[in-house]
């Protein structure tokens, strides 16, 4: 994307046909038609709290944003996030940790799970989707066997600001995310950092030739996602009060489909974090629109299934089409 | 198209023998191995009953596991098996219980299975989205459709005749019939026919497959095709043993089967394997599970294992290429 804004010979000015300036109009004009179609839709008590619904996905879109422009992939969040969420709980309960110490023990364990996905894809040259696999396999699986299906409850009562409170009106985990993305967007926009992630991503070899650190860039984006991914387990156990080793299965197809809805090429190269925050709202809206018209929650996933081929698959149209006439 | 099959024979024949030295000896000694080490700790675990359960309660892995081979040999994935399979299992016992004729009941996983995964096959090829795309959105709508149309309802009172497993075939249970044969067809065929070729080519390197006459579209639309076949005869062993089909997808399915498939040797970067080394696996996989009970070790440690097991596996495989490559630069 940041490469085609130098083509020339456009009829309307660039911004307009941007992917994120057509998602946030298809975003408004949703907003606008469920606020017709359903009065209790549009107040503001609904958004903020289906922006507190949202948080985790988000909160785990920022690094997958970074992971796919990259040309990369991570299926192992959501198992990072049950990892995560049984450590915090069995820490603190098993271990004596204090609770901050578990949640900082929950924070470790899940740089550490992104660490070994990121040593693996950097060292052994193992391709990500492979090994994110077989970590999905693996994290999943220690959750099951640390926890021996026993969950966690009865945290202390301050734990739950986290999940349940506000500031200033705002749910803290919303904060804590708006913050964040301002971090990832200035990051991935401004910084060496971010401009090597669509390097590697347009062409990884021409990355090398250019004297970047295409390992160690990859090696901190794949921790990154663990550690995203164990903050938001942080935020999901304190919002729903209690830890089970079930938690965030799943979480892969809703963040990958944010990401991919939101304009980041599932070939790597181009994306923006606005678009994922785009995509990761437009999510959170399918799920909360087709809820309140009475859609049971297992079948919104069948319309975020239908969602994610469906954008790649105009992207990838699209693409072809401007490669065309290029 | 004959230089192509004979290019392929030698190469590749080449890698099976030395494979079969390697992967599928190593699987069929880790498979005896275990069951002596376990047995002494626990003879029960030799007992035949338990062998039994063990072979037949999970030959269905075995079959989605041959045609998991394909898909990850011609260089694609599929993650959306495991919730087709829960689907067709409801489709052919809601079936049953309605009244349509057994055969049909025992047909229509078979089709529509192939339906579904050619169409996969069709979208990853002709408008070359990612197969990881299109079958992670594939599993989701599955998943999806089959909760919200069956409500998670359970499918009782099946017809005697519906169970297909239970059957005999010269003494020998129809599960595991059904497994050797799918395999030793689909081991003989990818080995010897040309199209079973054209699916190393594709997977191998599809520019190279495309020059030399093989069409990698068309290949990777049969190889998806054929998955789905394999995929509804596992369906109909693993449907027709049941009493009570769960109308809900059997959950970390489709990761059982791909683990099954690279424990068995067929590689993730596609062009090499055989569908013997991940049905041997799909049996070791199984063997370790039940192990697992009989030397006391808490069952919600399987998955870990399994999960271990597949990276190992994985990281063996890529070093081992690794090392293959420097010798080939030395040379």
């Amino acid at each position: 994307m940041s490469l085609a804004i130098e083509t020339p010979g456009r009829k309307l000015p660039r911004w307009v046909t941007r992917h994120e300036t057509m998602l946030a109009l298809i975003l408004a004009i949703a907003l606008l038609a469920l606020g017709a179609f359903n009065d209790r839709f549009l107040t503001v008590d609904n958004l903020l709290n289906q922006g507190r619904l949202m948080t985790e996905i988000g909160l785990i879109a920022l690094p997958m944003t970074f992971v796919i422009i990259t040309g990369g992939i991570d299926l192992s969040v959501g198992a990072i996030v049950g990892l995560c969420a049984i450590m915090l709980g069995y820490s603190w309960k098993y271990f004596g940790f204090p609770l901050p110490l578990a949640i900082l023990f929950a924070l470790a364990v899940g740089g550490a799970a992104g660490l070994v996905n990121g040593l693996v894809i950097t060292r052994i040259k193992v391709p990500p989707l492979i090994m994110t696999i077989a970590t999905l396999a693996l994290y999943r699986g220690l959750a099951e066997g640390v926890s021996q299906a026993h969950s966690v409850r009865n945290y202390p009562e301050w734990f739950y600001i986290l999940g349940q409170g506000s500031v200033l009106g705002v749910p803290t985990q919303l904060v804590i995310l708006i913050v964040l993305v301002v971090i990832a967007g200035v990051a991935l926009d401004r910084t060496t950092f971010g401009r090597t992630l669509y390097a590697i991503g347009s062409n990884e070899t021409a990355a090398r030739f250019s004297a970047l650190n295409v390992d160690r860039t990859k090696l901190v984006i794949y921790t990154l996602s663990g550690l995203a991914s164990a903050l938001a387990a942080v935020v999901l156990v304190s919002r729903v009060t209690t830890t089970r080793m079930d938690m965030g299965m799943g979480y892969e197809l809703d963040v990958i489909a944010a990401v991919v809805l939101g304009g980041t090429s599932i070939f790597g190269g181009s994306g923006t974090i606005w678009g994922t925050v785009i995509g990761v709202a437009m999510i959170q809206l399918l799920k909360n629109g087709l809820a309140l018209t009475g859609v049971k929650g297992d079948a919104t996933i069948i319309v975020i299934g239908v969602a994610l081929i469906l954008s790649v698959l105009i992207a990838s149209s699209m693409q072809r089409r401007r490669d065309q006439s290029a | 198209m004959s230089a192509t099959a004979a290019l392929g024979a030698t190469s590749a024949r080449g890698w099976t023998l030395r494979r079969f030295a390697s992967q599928e000896a190593l699987l069929a000694v880790a498979v005896i191995g275990l069951a002596v080490v376990v047995g002494f700790i626990n003879p029960r675990f030799l007992a035949y009953r338990n062998l039994a359960d063990v072979l037949l309660g999970n030959a269905y892995i075995g079959i989605a596991a041959v045609g998991m081979s394909m898909v990850i040999i011609s260089g694609n994935i599929d993650i959306s098996v495991g919730a087709l399979i829960g689907v067709l299992a409801t489709v052919s016992g809601s079936l049953a219980v309605a009244g349509a004729p057994i055969v049909v009941c025992w047909l229509a996983p078979l089709i529509l299975g192939v339906a579904v995964m050619a169409a996969q096959g069709a979208v990853v090829a002709y408008l070359r989205i990612p197969a990881i795309v299109v079958t992670l959105g594939m599993m989701s709508i599955l998943r999806g459709g089959l909760i919200s149309v069956t409500g998670g309802k359970w499918i009782t009172d099946l017809p005697d005749t519906f169970h297909l497993a239970d059957l005999n075939v010269l003494g020998a249970p129809m599960p595991v019939v059904i497994m050797v044969v799918a395999t030793a067809v689909a081991a003989l065929w990818m080995r010897y026919s040309p199209r079973g070729r054209s699916i190393y080519a594709t997977g191998g390197n599809a520019e190279a497959a495309r020059l030399c006459g093989v069409n990698p579209q068309r290949t990777v639309v049969m190889v998806f095709a054929l998955h789905g076949l394999f995929a509804g005869a596992a369906t109909l062993v693993y449907a027709t043993q049941l009493r009570v089909i769960q109308s809900t997808t059997p959950s970390g399915l489709e990761l059982t089967i791909i683990t099954a498939t690279v424990v068995g040797g067929v590689s993730i970067l596609g062009g090499v394997g055989t569908v013997i080394g991940a049905t041997l696996a799909a049996i070791l996989i199984a063997e370790i599970t039940s192990a697992l009970v009989f030397i006391n070790i808490s069952p919600y440690w399987t998955d870990a294992v399994r999960g271990a097991l597949i990276i190992a596996t994985v990281i063996a495989d890529i070093m081992r290429r690794q090392r293959r490559a420097a010798r080939g630069w030395k040379k």
